[in-house]
């Protein structure tokens, strides 16, 4: 076991590092370069001030050598300077992990419970009425993306019964301005887990030992409940854990549509603004936090599956 | 400003969709009349949920063909004296309704909405069967042979996986990446995947009939090469095949994000089915390993994949929508969904209905996909 983490980590530095390397180069592609320059600057530069200016920076000596330095920065816990921002990296990116963090975790709360259930009482009785109809609304929310749900949410909540804010503040938050973003997230994800907590929960009702409660006399309920609940839940868990990395580009389309400055939305501010040093610690925040989620999925599978061993 | 109402608004639309019904109404009732010589396809008509995603896309696909005949306006006319009107707001010079209303800039909604299918409706298919051809090239050997093959394919896919497809989205959908040679150098890598899989489909069944042999060869190189040259640079000799550059880098960045999914698929696939009896029939009988890949086991990999293909159309569907979302790689004035949504949205309070159009008609479109293939995997799971 130890020596499955410790090879996955291994893998995962490897990943980190080909991937910010990536990054580090499209970046540095001369076009972005210069739209740097542009905009650290006045937008009618000449091309002479621009290249002096990019000299004078840093940005004209070879890659790999500056790729190097920002590795043994990174690694000591420096992440460079935000260009958009004008702060160091950290200053700018610790609190807006913390207000996405907020916003995953109600997503989470609230998308987990509801497509648990739906998930369980559509797979329980497959076929049957209630079935088709949940399994209706589940393919119908995973087919409707953030973009979509998030206008029809604003028009109908906050355009017309004017009951909820169509704006969400970083920092200030409260029912009112919070309720629409989260919803919209925990919709659109919503469908898949139910759909594969469906698929898991008519596949264990199938199975011989949930005949046989049912032949010793149990009622239904107890049949779900007690038999058939605790082993339809474990693939669920996998599917959950990987909705993680889903879940960061839809913060990224929810924050930038509910202008809540968050992760997503720095994201996209260093981006459009080629910032090169934030856009490289969001890429390895993102990053980690796809290969960390899979690391738990696989753990966290072989230890509520006994019959599944890591190696 | 005049306006006309609710009723004739619906009334107006669905009248003005007729060469759609018309098609729909001919090509269902075929299928439905044959529909016992047609395999799947036909088994659909048994399942409720399959027949309406069936219509559905159907209806997309034809609103695509006639946009012309179906929209009003034309989708980049700009109306000045009717710029945020809402739905029925009557056009003074032609005395034609807007019968959605009109965006910021005066454009008709509903044409612009009608005219917006064929953007996704090349593109979004297009861009699935580039990936799977890729995919399936890669995937079949990995999980076929196993080991160092399949440790350094599964790394590289892995990731790709590993990068929010929004990220990087921004770094290769972006007007300066045009200026650099990465999206042709991406674009010639995959398209040369279908030049390969067809010639290594026909040559590991008929490298024994060489006449054959080389007249499919032929083909392939012919179309391979006439399509290469028209998607890759854009240098089609018969001029069909042209792609606008940006157009050109949303295809390969949207092929590049699919494949390693489909990857995965396909290695899980052939894992699993290369333990199968005709699998080791295939393998005493000395047949070579392509053989057995492309005409072996492939074939019974179909189920499975036909079901990811529709969902993955669907899938693409939504990524084209957050690329114009963002406003990414996307001429400002294309009528395409996503794009319609990212320019409206500003707008919704004062006009509410004033992104529904783009908005709806993306989430009908991939709700049909989506029924489309739980139809089909309902069905396939009969045999």
């Amino acid at each position: 076991m130890l020596l499955f983490i410790l090879r996955r980590l291994g893998v995962m530095v490897a990943t980190m590092i080909c991937l910010t390397f990536v990054v580090f180069y499209l970046v540095n592609l001369e076009p972005n370069l210069k739209k740097l320059a542009l905009e650290q600057n006045n937008n009618r530069m000449t091309e002479e001030a621009v290249e002096s200016w990019l000299l004078k920076e840093g940005y004209r000596r070879p890659i790999l050598e500056r790729y190097a330095e920002w590795i043994g920065s990174a690694a000591i816990g420096d992440f460079g300077h935000s260009t958009r921002f004008r702060k160091p990296v950290a200053e700018v990116l610790a609190p807006r992990i913390g207000y996405t963090g907020t916003l995953m975790f109600w997503v989470m709360v609230t998308m987990v419970p509801s497509a648990l259930i739906i998930g369980v009482l559509a797979g329980m009785r497959e076929g049957s009425k209630t079935d088709r109809s949940l399994s209706v609304v589940a393919i119908a929310s995973t087919a409707t993306p953030e973009y979509v749900s998030g206008i029809l949410f604003t028009v109908l909540f906050a355009s017309w019964l004017g009951v909820l804010k169509g704006v969400s503040k970083a920092g200030g938050i409260d029912f009112n301005n919070f309720a629409l973003p989260v919803m919209t997230m925990a919709i659109y994800g919503m469908g898949y887990i139910a759909r594969m907590t469906r698929a898991s929960m008519a596949e264990v009702m199938t199975a011989q030992y949930i005949r046989t409660a049912r032949l010793k006399g149990l009622s239904f309920r107890a049949q779900v409940l007690r038999h058939a609940l605790r082993n339809a839940l474990i693939a669920p868990f996998t599917v959950i854990m990987l909705q993680f990395p889903w879940l960061l580009t839809g913060v990224v389309i929810v924050e930038k549509l509910f202008n809540y400055k968050g992760f997503g939305w720095t994201l996209v501010e260093a981006a459009d603004n080629n910032d090169i040093d934030l856009l490289l610690s969001c890429s390895l925040v993102s990053v980690v936090v796809v290969l960390l989620t899979q690391l738990i999925s696989d753990i966290g599978y072989a230890y509520l599956n006994p019959r599944i061993r890591v190696n | 400003m005049e306006y006309i109402g609710f009723f004739e608004i619906w009334g107006t639309v669905i009248s003005q969709f007729w060469p759609v019904w018309l098609s729909l109404a001919v090509i269902l009732s075929v299928s439905y009349y044959f529909r016992h010589s047609l395999n799947l396809y036909g088994r659909l008509f048994d399942s409720s949920v399959g027949m309406i995603g069936l219509v559905i896309v159907l209806f997309w696909i034809m609103t695509a063909v006639f946009a012309d005949w179906v929209s009003v306006f034309d989708p980049l006319e700009q109306l000045a004296l009717l710029k945020r009107k809402g739905p029925g707001a009557i056009d003074a010079e032609t005395g034609k309704a807007l019968l959605f209303g009109a965006d910021n800039l005066g454009r008709d909604l509903f044409s612009r909405m009608v005219h917006g299918s064929r953007f996704v409706l090349i593109i979004a298919p297009a861009a699935t069967l580039f990936a799977f051809i890729v995919g399936i090239t890669i995937g079949l050997p990995a999980g076929y042979y196993g080991g160092k093959i399949d440790a350094v394919m599964s790394f590289l896919a892995n990731l790709v996986l590993a990068f929010p497809v929004i990220l990087l989205f921004y770094l290769l959908v972006t007007p300066g990446i045009r200026e650099t040679p990465i999206p042709m150098a991406m674009a010639g890598f995959f398209f040369i995947f279908p030049i390969i899989f067809f010639s290594v489909l026909f040559y590991s069944r008929y490298a024994t009939r060489p006449g054959l042999l080389t007249i499919q060869l032929i083909c392939v190189l012919l179309v391979g090469g006439w399509l290469y040259s028209g998607l890759v640079f854009n240098a089609d000799p018969l001029r069909i095949i042209t792609l606008e550059p940006n157009e050109l880098n949303i295809f390969a960045s949207v092929v590049f994000v699919n494949s390693p999914t489909v990857f995965r698929i396909v290695r899980g696939i052939t894992m699993d089915i290369k333990t199968r009896d005709y699998v080791a029939a295939a393998q005493t009988r000395g047949e070579n390993a392509w053989y057995i890949m492309l005409w072996e086991i492939l074939p019974n990999a179909r189920g499975p994949l036909i079901v990811d293909a529709c969902l993955r159309i669907g899938y693409t569907t939504i990524l084209l929508g957050t690329l114009g979302f963002f406003g990414l790689g996307l001429a400002p004035e294309s009528p395409d969904w996503g794009s319609m949504i990212n320019q409206t949205r500003a707008f919704i309070r004062i006009v509410p209905t004033i992104a529904l159009p783009p908005t709806l008609a993306l989430a009908i479109f991939v709700l049909g996909l989506n029924l489309l293939a739980d139809g089909l995997r309902e069905q396939s799971l009969k045999d």
